[in-house]
């Protein structure tokens, strides 16, 4: 069955091109089925093989290595609490229930209407803004209870800039035409790179 | 960098001076003298990784001793390595301690206890008393990841042996580790099992019970099993096997790593069709046909049976005999077969080929290469059969060569195992590979330069059954006029098929790599009668057993309704010849319909020696007893020579070969004493023939009509042959025959995938599933050779150079 859509498959065959061997596309790909489904089929998995030429099991070794690869769905919102020791220490369990409580779903659950996942999360390097959480990754520093509460009808309302689970960014990249992958031959160099003489390239 | 060979260089273990190659790993310099440095994931066939840190020694390299993993460690000069140290201890402790923390230790009821390495290892460098007193990790307990291996997670420890070896040597990774720290698993992607030819494999390098063979498990303990080394006779390679049994029964083989062969590989067939072997299905006593009740076999004894086979013979008289087959014998049954046809009956009727190989003269006659020439050289040609499906180890070797300097070119007309690793794969329509590679070769394609200078191992052999041998000489001929510096390997597939035709096992050719007409002056002495005219292959046995020119069919272990290209022409022979003897392990389908049935030794059962298709003469050693009165090949044949009047004059397996060292001259000096001494376990390499094959010019092939497609059939590993079918294990992996086409032909048929189509040929007009295939040639249909529900041999003529057909709906 084919998961990605026509246009999220024309732009894998670019992501696919960037690199020497295609297997090297096989991250990229994983963060673009992410960003298509909020999270990664199985389906998604077989397709990426199919793609960049290898076997389904081994994207499934890759991406089930990588925590932040979701195998099964989540909420549009990923609210990851710190529990590491200067969170813990300011808070961050009493943060946890509280969001358990707020949300109905435990540590690792995701609300009903599929809106809001919550997990405790690893150090997230913001210590002096204990207790601090990441939704969708983006930080939120010294989170008490109430700024919990506003952040997430803040959240449900759609008044916020903070991007679906799995969109990594919402500007797409862009390689200069000039720029290749790998060495080229002396001979093949007619002038500078772009970046070198360019003020702005992308 | 000079081009002197670099030298040893000198390195110290445990205060012994020894000499290492440079580059090589210290675990590999410290095996060579004799020093063992525990490991688990180490293992010398496949890259170094450093997973479990077993093999952990003191190395000093001028800055003080440092504890660093052999395994990845190559050596240099003046390094001084300690394995025995304190340090060393210690680590070794420390880590088994490590690997067991989540081990559950449930050795009383795991197939590899008693023969496991963490258990060994444990007791010998282990701390004695574990310190961990929490809840072990836990799995379900275990989870099959294919047909034939259970996998316990529990058990594992993360070696990488079985992921790597997946992705490494049998390029099936589809075993991987999944999640990581302490919920690392193997695991397969769900829905899609570890089907590969050679994951048996992965349960021999297991170095914990982690991986079970399902065909094993619970089936004997390894302090209970007996063991001898012996060879593997399910293809022409010839792997070496340690073949082990407990209570008189195979219960499992396991590779043994020879350099020449297949360097301790197995394919999962060769791994568990021992379960044929034991199977209540065998023939125990021979059988004659009821003369009351056509329909009828009555067991007899061997006297009555010997007698009525015997006297059939004789009323044939010698021109009206044949005999079939053969390649399933050992060498010593196959001379002595050969012997009884020429010198007793005096016929040259004689073919172990089924219609399906190529000549013997060319198979013989060809400049020989071995694997190891074919996996070092620059260039090997293959032109010939999916490799994967009939001789796996070969595909294995060259797939592992291809990682170094050789490359590997293919000529066929359909997708093949070794697309993954080929240099250039070129499709060509069934027929027309000779004048394919004569397209090439007189291009300007780089291909042709490089196989013009560099050196170059053919492998040559069909590309499909459902064409004669003749485009398979017409690639050599054209090999041997344009690369004459090309040596050859034959894909013929059958086990023994290479000794049966040095034992002279096939017309015009007698013992030693000779035709009828030059016999040696040992031979003529020992056989007397040697037949002057060159007599009939299986084709021609039996055509003329079907237009009533021959009476007596002989079947040596061969199956020519299921095996010969042409199921017609063959159930046509067995309707007029008179009387059909079968020798056989079982009732096949062509045995069924025997008048006398010789039931004989199998595999296992049976000493003496097999030859593999580079000509290399490995042992065999038989480790059970045969069931009921099974007698071997060779003392049927000296019974009936006796009761024909004759005499073999041979007693024992020694004395056979002892007189084919005298009488075959290719075979002279290849003495018994050899053949039983040490060299015998990398196996005897025989050189040399006298032989000059006959080889024809490339032709046009007919051209086929816009109706219909071009037929071409392969055999798979897993298919409805006698051994898989009689394996409980194995007989469900043979899938299905569909016939298989290009989407754009089957629409222009207005067929849609998956329906049932009328399939005619100049044979039969049968019904069959077409299923749509992209990797299918336009106008090309492709049918599994013998896959249960009908076998291609159905529709191919014999003697067409190419088979067509056309489909029709329903």
């Amino acid at each position: 069955m084919k998961f990605f859509t026509e246009e999220h498959l024309e732009l894998a065959d670019a992501i696919i091109a960037r690199y020497p061997k295609p297997r090297s596309a096989m991250i990229p790909l994983l963060h673009l089925a992410q960003e298509q489904a909020g999270w990664i089929t199985d389906d998604a998995m077989a397709e990426i093989a199919e793609l960049v030429g290898t076997s389904s099991a081994e994207v499934l070794g890759t991406c089930s290595f990588y925590e932040m690869f979701k195998r099964s769905p989540v909420g549009k919102y990923v609210i990851n609490i710190c529990t590491t020791m200067s969170c813990a220490l300011l808070g961050a369990g009493e943060l946890m229930e509280h969001a358990e409580r707020r949300l109905g779903v435990r540590a690792g659950g995701t609300t009903e209407d599929g809106m809001f996942t919550i997990e405790g999360a690893e150090c997230q390097a913001a210590c002096t803004e204990a207790p601090c959480l990441q939704v969708n990754y983006r930080h939120r520093y010294r989170v008490t209870s109430d700024q919990f509460d506003s952040m997430i009808e803040e959240l449900a309302s759609t008044n916020h800039d903070v991007p679906d689970h799995g969109v990594l960014s919402r500007i797409r990249q862009h390689i200069p035409e000039d720029r290749f992958v790998g060495a080229v031959p002396p001979e093949d160099v007619v002038s500078s790179p772009a970046w070198m003489h360019d003020e702005k390239v992308d | 960098m000079s081009d002197m060979p670099p030298s040893e260089v000198v390195i110290t273990i445990n205060g012994a001076e020894v000499e290492a190659h440079p580059g090589e790993m210290l675990i590999a310099a410290a095996d060579r003298v004799g020093v063992h440095i525990p490991r688990f994931c180490y293992h010398e066939r496949m890259s170094s990784v450093g997973m479990c840190r077993m093999c952990l020694v003191d190395v000093d390299t001028g800055r003080g001793p440092m504890l660093q993993p052999s395994c990845m460690v190559p050596v240099s000069e003046g390094m001084v390595v300690d394995s025995e140290s304190e340090d060393t201890r210690r680590a070794q402790e420390g880590i088994l301690e490590f690997l067991l923390v989540n081990h559950p230790l449930d050795c009383p009821v795991c197939d590899k206890g008693g023969e496991c390495p963490l258990q060994d290892q444990t007791v010998a460098y282990g701390p004695g008393e574990s310190r961990f007193i929490e809840e072990k990790r836990h799995y379900e307990k275990p989870i099959p990841i294919s047909d034939l291996v259970d996998l316990d997670r529990e058990r594992c420890i993360l070696c990488d042996r079985c992921t790597r070896f997946a992705d490494e040597i049998a390029g099936d990774p589809l075993i991987q580790f999944t999640e990581r720290g302490n919920a690392m698993q193997v695991l397969t992607f769900p829905g899609e099992p570890f089907s590969s030819y050679f994951s048996g494999n992965t349960v021999q390098l297991c170095p914990v019970g982690a991986l079970t063979a399902a065909p094993y498990r619970f089936k004997a303990r390894p302090w209970d099993l007996e063991q001898v080394e012996s060879t593997c006779t399910t293809c022409s390679l010839g792997c070496r096997v340690a073949v082990q049994s407990s209570r008189n029964e195979l219960v499992r083989y396991l590779g043994v790593d020879v350099e020449s062969v297949n360097h301790g590989w197995l394919c999962d067939k060769g791994r568990f069709n021992y379960e044929a072997v034991n199977s209540d299905d065998r023939l125990t006593t021979p059988l004659i046909r009821d003369k009351h009740d056509q329909h009828q076999l009555l067991g007899t004894d061997w006297g009555s049976a010997l007698a009525q086979a015997a006297q059939a013979i004789q009323q044939a008289g010698p021109e009206r005999v044949g005999i079939i087959g053969g390649s399933q014998l050992t060498n010593e049954d196959a001379y002595v077969w050969a012997k009884l046809a020429r010198s007793v009956i005096g016929t040259d009727n004689v073919d172990a080929q089924l219609g399906d190989g190529i000549p013997a003269d060319v198979v013989l006659g060809l400049p020989a290469a071995t694997i190891k020439d074919a996996c070092e050289a620059d260039t090997v040609l293959i032109v010939g059969p999916d490799l994967k499906e009939e001789l796996p180890i070969l595909h294995l070797r060259l797939r592992v060569a291809t990682k170094g300097k050789t490359s590997v070119i293919e000529i066929g007309p359909t997708a093949t195992g070794a697309d993954a690793y080929a240099q250039r794969s070129i499709r060509c329509r069934s027929g027309e590979a000779a004048r394919t590679l004569l397209a090439l070769l007189e291009g300007d394609d780089p291909l042709a330069k490089q196989l013009r200078e560099g050196s170059v191992v053919a492998v040559v052999g069909r590309t499909s059954m459902a064409e004669s041998a003749t485009p398979a000489l017409e690639v050599a001929s054209v090999i041997r006029d344009r690369l004459p510096h090309a040596t050859f390997l034959p894909a013929l597939r059958r086990g023994n098929v290479r000794g049966a035709l040095d034992m002279g096992l096939a017309p015009g050719i007698l013992p030693g790599r000779t035709t009828i007409d030059q016999p040696s002056e040992s031979l003529t002495d020992k056989w007397k009668i040697i037949p002057e005219t060159t007599g009939l292959d299986t084709t021609g046995m039996l055509q003329a057993a079907a237009s009533g020119r021959l009476d007596t069919l002989i079947l040596l272990g061969a199956d020519p309704l299921r095996d010969f290209p042409d199921r017609n022409l063959a159930a046509e022979a067995f309707q007029y010849a008179t009387t059909i003897i079968a020798i056989d392990n079982f009732i096949t389908d062509s045995v069924a319909q025997a008048d006398v049935i010789l039931p004989s030794t199998a595999y296992g059962e049976q000493g003496g020696t097999t030859t593999n298709i580079e000509g290399r003469i490995s042992r065999l050693t038989p480790k059970v007893t045969p069931p009921g009165t099974v007698r071997d090949d060779w003392m049927i044949a000296a019974e009936l020579a006796w009761r024909l009047g004759g005499d073999i004059g041979l007693g024992s397996r020694q004395e056979i070969w002892r007189e084919i060292e005298q009488v075959a001259p290719s075979h002279a000096g290849v003495t018994v004493e050899r053949i039983c001494g040490p060299e015998a376990h990398e196996g005897i390499l025989v050189e040399g023939t006298s032989i000059e094959p006959t080889l024809p010019p490339p032709q046009e092939s007919p051209v086929i009509d816009g109706y219909g497609l071009r037929l071409v059939s392969g055999r798979k590993l897993w298919d409805a042959g006698t051994n898989i079918s009689h394996s409980p294990s194995l007989k469900h992996l043979a899938e299905e025959s569909t016939l298989r086409v290009h989407p754009s032909d089957l629409q222009r048929l207005g067929v849609s995938s998956g329906a049932s189509v009328r399939v005619i040929s100049t044979r039969t007009t049968e019904t069959v599933v077409a299923v749509a295939d992209e990797s299918i040639l336009r106008g090309t249909a492709v049918l599994p050779f013998n896959q249960p529900g009908g076998g291609a041999n159905r529709f191919i003529d014999a003697t067409a150079h190419v088979n067509d057909i056309r489909i029709e709906t329903l």
